[in-house]
């Protein structure tokens, strides 16, 4: 399970995460494995080096930037550490994110991961770990950790050991229309479920759509549910479910009777069940085109809007989920998620020197000034000239909790089972009391 | 084989003449006409067992195991995979969905296609257009095919309402897609609009081979259009559909793309199929020992289908055209 450290609080508070049922077998399941496969997996013996004809090391680093910007800002990146470094050469193989997680399922039954890549964190970084895949870097980023934004690094550690650097983060939160908000004689944006309720109301009242969904894509649903746990259990109470495997417990109910009070509200477009997320006629394009108030979306929202529909411009505005009356969670708990890179167990030497220029101050504002990442070093936050996305990185630099998003927090099966169930809950046909119940039945099973 | 002359002219293979008994032909004989045929399907047998059988074996194996595939399998499950199987509601749902498509492609897309081979079979102006026309969709690429009709069933602008509106009619509202009632009948549309030109196409090519005498005869007999059709070219048609059919059934019983798409077999599982099920347990959830067991289901279904549907439909069609070691004789 993932470490929800409180920001404020250094990871040395996360000694107390045990280690799960799952993991152990995991490991069993994997030594065992070894041994099985010792004949095939000779192989994928760690700790070699290649070379290239002049004698160079050849740190492969395997990513997902296939679009603009951040497509040509990689290999100048490259560039520039070898610049620096010229007897390594860092060579990029760019892939399609679907591409690359069927890629990468193939490579790490094989045993043979790629010197440096992209992850996510959560769930799947932690089965690689498991299996002994993973180089733990702790003490060679230990000077980093100061000059990182805190929640920038919790999703790469596990048991006070940090397997990833980060070179992106976001939080999720609402993305509203002012000028529809206005429409509907609303001033400011709720800071309570309550309100936030009322505000669907007024909007419906005026004739506004106040919520964009992408039901087809399940995903975007899950995020009402996860906020409103974390919400009501608070970061605390969200990581003793993970661990225990319950979801069972009455704060997770209620997360799903709160989401059905949204439901009942008929708040979302028309059509929703069957909207995608970026989409021409989907969720961003709805927003994008002003014709829903409100989505709750991760720091990307703008940029997809803009793409799919028209884009707002300076309508546009951020506000954090709202509290839960008597629950433990505070407004300031973030729900997100970013990218960072891992190294594989045995890469050379070079390839962590390389993460470590990557994400120095002076790199990481090319990053957020040219490949529109957020910025991961606090040095770099003044790198950012657009306002939302100034929100969205203030909100992450005084977050009090941090939650990954459940689809990668938590192993894959369990993850898909939250959104399925979610997005069943949002079609009526599943209870609040079912869905917690089949979120735990999965769990348990893993 | 013609045989013109007054004699019997067959060349006789064994020293003794043929009684046409059981085989007589010496043991050292048959072994080595076994081999010769051994050694001639050895690389096409390889390649198969390569390819094809090895994979299935391998599924089959993985689907005893709880198996997220890291490492190898080790996690040994004996057959809960399979009792799981027959107790997830998506699972059955899946089973009684796809019988649904079975059925609606068998019933109408079918009827439709052969309506329309028969009608451009026809003297008719534009007629080798309209086939063109017909047949365009089925080389359509399936994911083109899906994103197109999400515009043309989106709600508002989507090209469905808007027509249905213009003439006066309320259209689904945006629901084509976004309703659990809907969804199905959609999806099958939308197969039904990609792949009767294909079925068409077969008909036609059937079609070719009725022979005008037939139908000439026929008239002079005073038969009308509906009883040529339905005792001259029905009948003589007949193995053309029988494989329309076969290929129709196991298309709807593979059914992904499309739906993928579309849907991703939402909302709530209401257009999932059996092969959506499978993607979503083998690379979404990583669940590979259930998504193995989900394909052995498929692979099951589809094999029995086809040998009962070879054994009892196909077989008089078969005859003759498929050869074996005792038709030699």
């Amino acid at each position: 399970m993932p470490a929800f450290v409180r920001a404020a609080v250094p990871a040395s508070v996360t000694g107390a995460v045990s280690t799960s049922l799952s993991r152990r077998r995991f490991l069993g399941a994997a030594s065992a494995a070894g041994l099985a496969t010792a004949g095939l997996s000779a192989c994928s013996d760690s700790g070699s080096a290649t070379t290239d004809s002049e004698g160079r090391t050849v740190v492969e680093w395997w990513n997902i930037q296939t679009t603009e910007p951040s497509r040509s800002v990689w290999p100048e990146r490259a560039k520039a550490f070898e610049a620096k470094n010229p007897d390594v050469r860092i060579k990029l193989v760019t892939l399609e994110n679907d591409a690359y997680k069927s890629k990468m399922t193939a490579l790490t039954s094989s045993g043979k991961l790629p010197d440096i890549y992209h992850t996510w964190g959560g769930g799947v970084l932690e089965q690689q770990i498991d299996a002994g895949l993973v180089e733990d870097i702790t003490s060679s980023v230990s000077t980093l950790t100061g000059t990182l934004v805190p929640v920038s690094v919790e999703p790469y550690q596990f048991d006070d050991k940090t397997y990833a650097v980060p070179f992106d983060i976001g939080a999720v939160g609402f993305w509203y229309n002012k000028a529809l908000f206005a429409d509907a004689g609303i001033d400011t944006p709720p800071t309570t479920w309550a309100d936030y309720l009322d505000v669907v109301r007024r909007l419906k009242r005026a004739g506004i759509t106040p919520v964009a969904l992408a039901g087809k894509e399940k995903w975007p649903g899950m995020y009402y549910w996860a906020y409103l746990a974390l919400r009501i259990a608070g970061v605390d109470g969200m990581q003793k479910a993970a661990d225990a495997k319950d979801f069972t417990g009455d704060d997770f109910v209620k997360a799903g009777r709160h989401l059905e009070e949204l439901v009942e509200l008929e708040p979302f477009q028309k059509g929703y069940l069957g909207a995608g997320y970026s989409t021409p006629n989907g969720e961003a394009a709805v927003m994008g085109n002003g014709k829903a108030a409100m989505e709750l979306m991760g720091q990307w929202a703008p940029v997809v809007q803009a793409d799919a529909g028209k884009g707002i411009g300076d309508d546009l505005g951020f506000f954090p989920f709202p509290t839960v009356a008597g629950g433990d969670g505070a407004l300031t708990d973030v729900l997100g998620g970013g990218g960072g890179y891992a190294v594989r167990k045995g890469a050379p030497l070079a390839a962590v020197d390389f993460l470590k220029f990557l994400v120095t101050a002076e790199s990481d504002r090319v990053l957020v000034s040219k490949a529109a990442m957020m910025p991961v070093v606090k040095d770099a936050t003044s790198a950012l000239a657009d306002p939302n996305l100034k929100d969205v990185s203030a909100t992450l630099g005084k977050a009090t909790g941090f939650q990954l998003y459940p689809d990668q927090a938590y192993p894959p099966a369990v993850g898909q089972e939250v959104n399925d169930s979610v997005a069943g809950l949002i079609a009526g046909a599943k209870s609040p009391e079912q869905v917690a119940r089949s979120i735990t039945q999965v769990a348990k099973s893993q | 084989m013609t045989s013109t002359g007054t004699h019997h002219e067959r060349p006789v293979l064994g020293e003794k003449p043929d009684t046409g008994g059981p085989n007589r032909r010496p043991l050292a004989r048959r072994a080595r006409d076994w081999l010769t045929a051994f050694t001639f399907t050895v690389p096409a047998l390889a390649l198969f067992g390569l390819l094809v059988f090895a994979p299935i074996l391998y599924a089959l194996y993985v689907s005893f195991f709880n198996w997220g595939g890291f490492g190898a399998p080790s996690d040994f499950a004996g057959a809960d995979n399979y009792i799981r199987l027959l107790d997830d509601p998506v699972f059955l749902g899946d089973l009684w969905r796809g019988l649904l498509l079975i059925l609606l492609s068998v019933g109408i897309q079918l009827p439709f296609a052969l309506a329309m081979a028969v009608l451009l079979n026809q003297k008719l102006r534009g007629r080798a257009f309209y086939r063109m026309l017909f047949f365009a969709p089925y080389v359509l690429s399936e994911v083109i095919t899906g994103v197109l009709f999400s515009m043309i069933f989106a709600p508002d602008e989507g090209l469905a309402d808007r027509t249905l509106g213009t003439i006066g009619l309320d259209g689904l509202g945006g629901l084509w897609f976004a309703d659990q009632d809907n969804v199905l009948a959609t999806v099958f549309l939308v197969m039904m609009w990609k792949y009767f030109g294909f079925h068409m196409t077969l008909y036609l090519a059937g079609l070719q081979g009725v022979p005008a005498e037939l139908h000439e005869a026929a008239r002079i007999d005073g038969a009308g259009p509906w009883q040529r059709f339905r005792h001259i070219t029905l009948p003589l048609l007949g193995p053309t559909i029988r494989i329309s059919v076969f290929l129709s059934v196991i298309g709807a019983i593979q059914l992904f793309d499309l739906v993928w798409v579309m849907t991703q077999g939402g909302p709530d599982h209401h257009s999932e199929t059996m092969a959506v099920t499978l993607f979503q347990f083998g690379f979404k959830r990583y669940q590979i020992g259930y998504a193995s067991a989900i394909s052995i289901a498929m692979f099951l279904i589809s094999l029995v289908f086809a040998l009962a549907y070879q054994r009892f439909v196909l077989r008089r069609d078969t005859e003759g055209a498929l050869t074996s070691m005792r038709g030699n004789r």
